[in-house]
């Protein structure tokens, strides 16, 4: 007999040591991410992924589904505090979406859309970061960066280098990239690596490949993120 | 240099799993670990150097950028505020003719704020090179200045400046009959480990680092997993500000310590221990390593252990390099990793995938403290004191407003007003239990009980009276776990960062009533959505004082709907001085008068 969880009331399957997450993107249940893709290790830091496992919060990407965990993914409380940790990512960072290239294929922008977030609630931090353009085929803009650690793994895990890491401790943290000057020029990325290509902001983007689809017609322009993710994280739709 | 870092990493066989300990020697030698040291400990360790620069950055005593030949810092804790530490610090800085947070131009010597150095009975405390200075005061701070400007080498200053006191006032089970060396061990031999293990069962004790987890449940879980290679850590990171037992403990009961640990290795099977020294407690180090040595030759740690056959077990000490995180059990093992200490994902539990992914028992100090007592005496005899929830003792650190402040050892269920009395406080306003990370309570509520059931603490206990500005405290413990967040998920990063802003526009009088509700909230999302305790008891200080004194924050706003965050008319000066202009249409008032 098959195992199951219930999340929202609904029944769905499990196998052995699949995650919460895995579990509901499998039976097409959109529970809000940032930092969680399902080609990569999970890594539990952003914590919009948060639901109610028998009462208690837990990381959906990182929690192991076991039988009969009640859990709890839409509660007028749980997309409140989504939106809000949401928000503090935003105050956190300096995202200007009308200028910035991301807009539209953003997943920072379409949780914020999803989750009807219309300001930024709290007092901006005016972090000074500093964009490196150094790369001729891409380029960093820190000002973007959520610390998602995509970048990291995706060079570690998939590109087999280590082109980036996490520094720094707090509100102090920072990426930094593994080359002696510091810049991306001198590190060993290359325009095909997947690290390149993951971010799930405008924080690394490829140069000379902006507005080639013009604003209205980008991702998530024309479907909600929920939608978005489910078709490309489950497998099933093939 | 090159030579002398080679022969650093050789000392550690090159292991990356002691990065700390190279960082921590380099740091030692040339004060700061330079680019080019950090190039050759990339190549010879075959890591990349980002994940040397990430560790580096994460703790507090290592540097890529200099500090001076002598390396001096302030313990910001609330206790040595409330001895003046701040008047203190700036006439240090004075004296020193440097400004707070940077190294003096000579290169010779630095001066900054660091968290709680666990001197709280004996402040104002401070570390000189990573060496503690207790009972600080300006003819002292002028000596040490003196010194510093002669060059004195630290290993020449006088011994009465590092003069650490255990101060214990008030001895209970544990602290008035320790053991002798040996006797635990061969008492669990005779009745054999398991039985031991029982006997812990029986005792009830509870993990003393604060949470409260079973002892006995904890080893047997260790002890089942398959995996055979096993580990026992002692965590000594005793970094809650307020908390001193732990250094007075492997003070003057080490040998008791370890002991509790071996007989863990025993009933576990581990071959390998730890003890996690908090690096402000690096005056502890020798002392430690001479017990560790004496042990190994009274054959109660190596090979054969007693005689008993195929029980080798050895314990080593490993340094933390300041970072209150590092407290956290799954923090800890990462450190002891040689990374950042970044709280892991759970479960896995330590005690089925603990250090090197192995099963690992994480106990505090205290606690293998007990377990040695209690394998002389038996479960029942520590099961006899206490609560029914709370067996046993608890271990105080006292300190703030009474008239002896240091150790004091209470059966668990004894009320706050008998603590209150017998170190000496009057005029109390209230106390903090359990650190900043425990519960602010009034004096109105002094016949709650020391318990895990009521007021649970792992040994903070911090006394204010009446001349004390809640405000100041809760801003103290506030700006501390900002500092110390490690970064790692949103709502403890940015949370804690919030949360100092928040607070700190109520209490610079930027506050307006919709403020206090907004802080609240926040305090809230921050508890209920971060990643590790850190997170979860950030805003404690905020919400219990909050509950009992709202009229204190109340006194600090301003009748008004809303107030900007920043002094408007301040931020202007710069428009002013550039536009060479200081008239009244040069200058706005903070709101429209009605």
């Amino acid at each position: 007999m098959s195992q199951t969880i219930t999340i929202d009331g609904k029944e769905i399957p499990f196998s052995e040591g699949q995650t919460i997450m895995d579990a509901a993107i499998a039976a097409d249940i959109y529970i809000p991410h940032l930092c969680h893709n399902p080609d990569y290790t999970p890594h539990g830091s952003c914590k919009l992924c948060t639901v109610k496992v028998n009462g208690r919060n837990c990381s959906a990407c990182t929690f192991p589904a076991t039988e009969g965990q009640e859990i709890q993914n839409q509660s007028d409380e749980l997309e409140k505090d989504r939106k809000r940790i949401t928000q503090m990512l935003f105050v956190e960072g300096n995202h200007f979406c009308p200028s910035c290239e991301k807009t539209g294929n953003c997943q920072l922008q379409g949780v914020a859309y999803y989750l009807d977030m219309h300001d930024n609630h709290f007092p901006h931090f005016f972090a000074n970061r500093e964009v490196d353009s150094s790369h001729p085929e891409i380029l960093i803009d820190h000002n973007r960066c959520i610390f998602c650690n995509l970048c990291v793994r995706a060079s570690q895990e998939k590109d087999h280098k280590n082109v980036f890491a996490i520094s720094g401790r707090g509100i102090n943290k920072r990426l930094i990239i593994n080359s002696i000057s510091g810049q991306l020029k001198d590190s060993d990325i290359a325009i095909d690596d997947c690290a390149a290509h993951i971010c799930p902001t405008g924080a690394i983007l490829i140069k000379r490949t902006g507005y080639q689809v013009p604003i209205g017609e980008r991702i998530y322009d024309k479907q909600k993120i929920d939608a978005v993710a489910l078709a490309k994280e489950n497998k099933d739709h093939g | 240099m090159q030579t002398f870092i080679q022969s650093v990493i050789d000392k550690y066989a090159a292991s990356t799993v002691r990065l700390l300990d190279i960082l921590r020697d380099i740091q030692a030698e040339y004060q700061h670990i330079s680019s080019p040291a950090i190039e050759l400990l990339s190549s010879q360790l075959n890591i990349p150097r980002t994940q040397i620069i990430s560790v580096i950055e994460f703790y507090s005593f290592l540097h890529a950028s200099p500090t001076g030949k002598y390396d001096i810092l302030i313990s910001d804790s609330i206790t040595d505020l409330m001895l003046d530490k701040e008047n203190l610090l700036n006439y240090f800085a004075s004296q020193l003719k440097l400004t707070v947070g940077e190294l003096r131009s000579d290169g010779l010597v630095s001066l900054n704020n660091t968290s709680c150095t666990g001197m709280c009975d004996q402040g104002p405390a401070g570390l000189v090179n990573g060496y503690a200075l207790t009972h600080l005061d300006r003819p002292r701070v002028d000596a040490i200045v003196k010194l510093v400007e002669q060059q004195v080498p630290v290993a020449e200053w006088p011994s009465e400046f590092f003069q650490v006191d255990d101060n214990i006032h008030q001895a209970g089970l544990l602290l008035q009959a320790p053991i002798q060396a040996g006797e635990g061990l061969k008492a669990s031999f005779k009745r054999g480990v398991q039985k031991t293990l029982q006997e812990i069962d029986i005792s009830g004790l509870r993990g003393r680092g604060g949470a409260g987890f079973k002892t006995a449940m904890k080893w047997r879980f260790c002890s089942e997993e398959q995996e055979t290679e096993r580990y026992v850590v002692c965590n000594a990171d005793e970094g809650e500000p307020g908390t001193f037992k732990d250094r007075v403990l492997l003070n003057s009961y080490a040998h008791q310590v370890f002991e509790g640990m071996t007989i863990c290795a025993s009933i576990i099977n581990a071959q390998q221990g730890f003890l996690y020294l908090r690096g402000e407690y690096l005056h502890l180090y020798q002392p430690l390593l001479d017990i560790l040595e004496e042990r190994r030759k009274l054959n109660l740690l190596g090979k054969n252990i007693l005689d008993q056959q195929h029980f080798n077990f050895d314990i080593e000490i490993r340094l933390g390099c300041g970072a209150y995180i590092c407290g956290e059990e799954s923090a800890l093992i990462e450190s002891l990793e040689g990374k950042r200490g970044i709280p892991r994902n759970r479960p896995p539990y330590p005690v089925s995938q603990g250090y090197l992914n192995k099963p690992t028992v994480v106990n505090n100090v205290e606690t293998f403290l007990a377990t040695a007592k209690i394998a002389v005496e038996g479960g029942q005899w520590f099961a006899d004191i206490g609560t029914e929830q709370s067996k046993g003792t608890k271990i105080l650190s006292i300190s703030g407003d009474c008239a002896k402040s240091g150790i004091y050892e209470y059966p668990f269920g004894t009320s706050i007003a008998q603590v209150l009395e017998d170190c000496g406080a009057t005029d109390v306003l209230g106390i903090q239990v359990g650190g900043p990370s425990g519960t602010f309570i009034d004096i109105s509520e002094d016949q709650r009980k020391l318990a895990f059931e009521d007021l649970a603490t792992g040994g903070s206990f911090i006394i204010f009276n009446q001349s004390r500005n809640i405000l100041d405290i809760v801003k103290n413990f506030t700006h501390f776990f900002a500092h110390e967040s490690c970064g790692f998920c949103t709502p403890c990063r940015v949370g804690t960062a919030l949360l100092k802003k928040q607070l700190d526009k109520i209490t610079d009088g930027h506050g307006s009533a919709g403020d206090v509700v907004a802080l609240e909230e926040l305090c809230q999302l921050v508890k209920n959505n971060s990643h590790c305790g850190l997170g979860q008891t950030a805003a404690n200080p905020i919400l219990s004082t909050l509950e009992r004194y709202p009229e204190h924050y109340q006194k600090q706003l301003k009748a008004i709907s809303y107030e900007p965050g920043f002094d408007l008319d301040a931020s202007l000066e710069t428009a002013r001085r550039l536009a060479n202009r200081d008239d009244a249409g040069a200058h706005l008032s903070q709101v429209e008068e009605d």
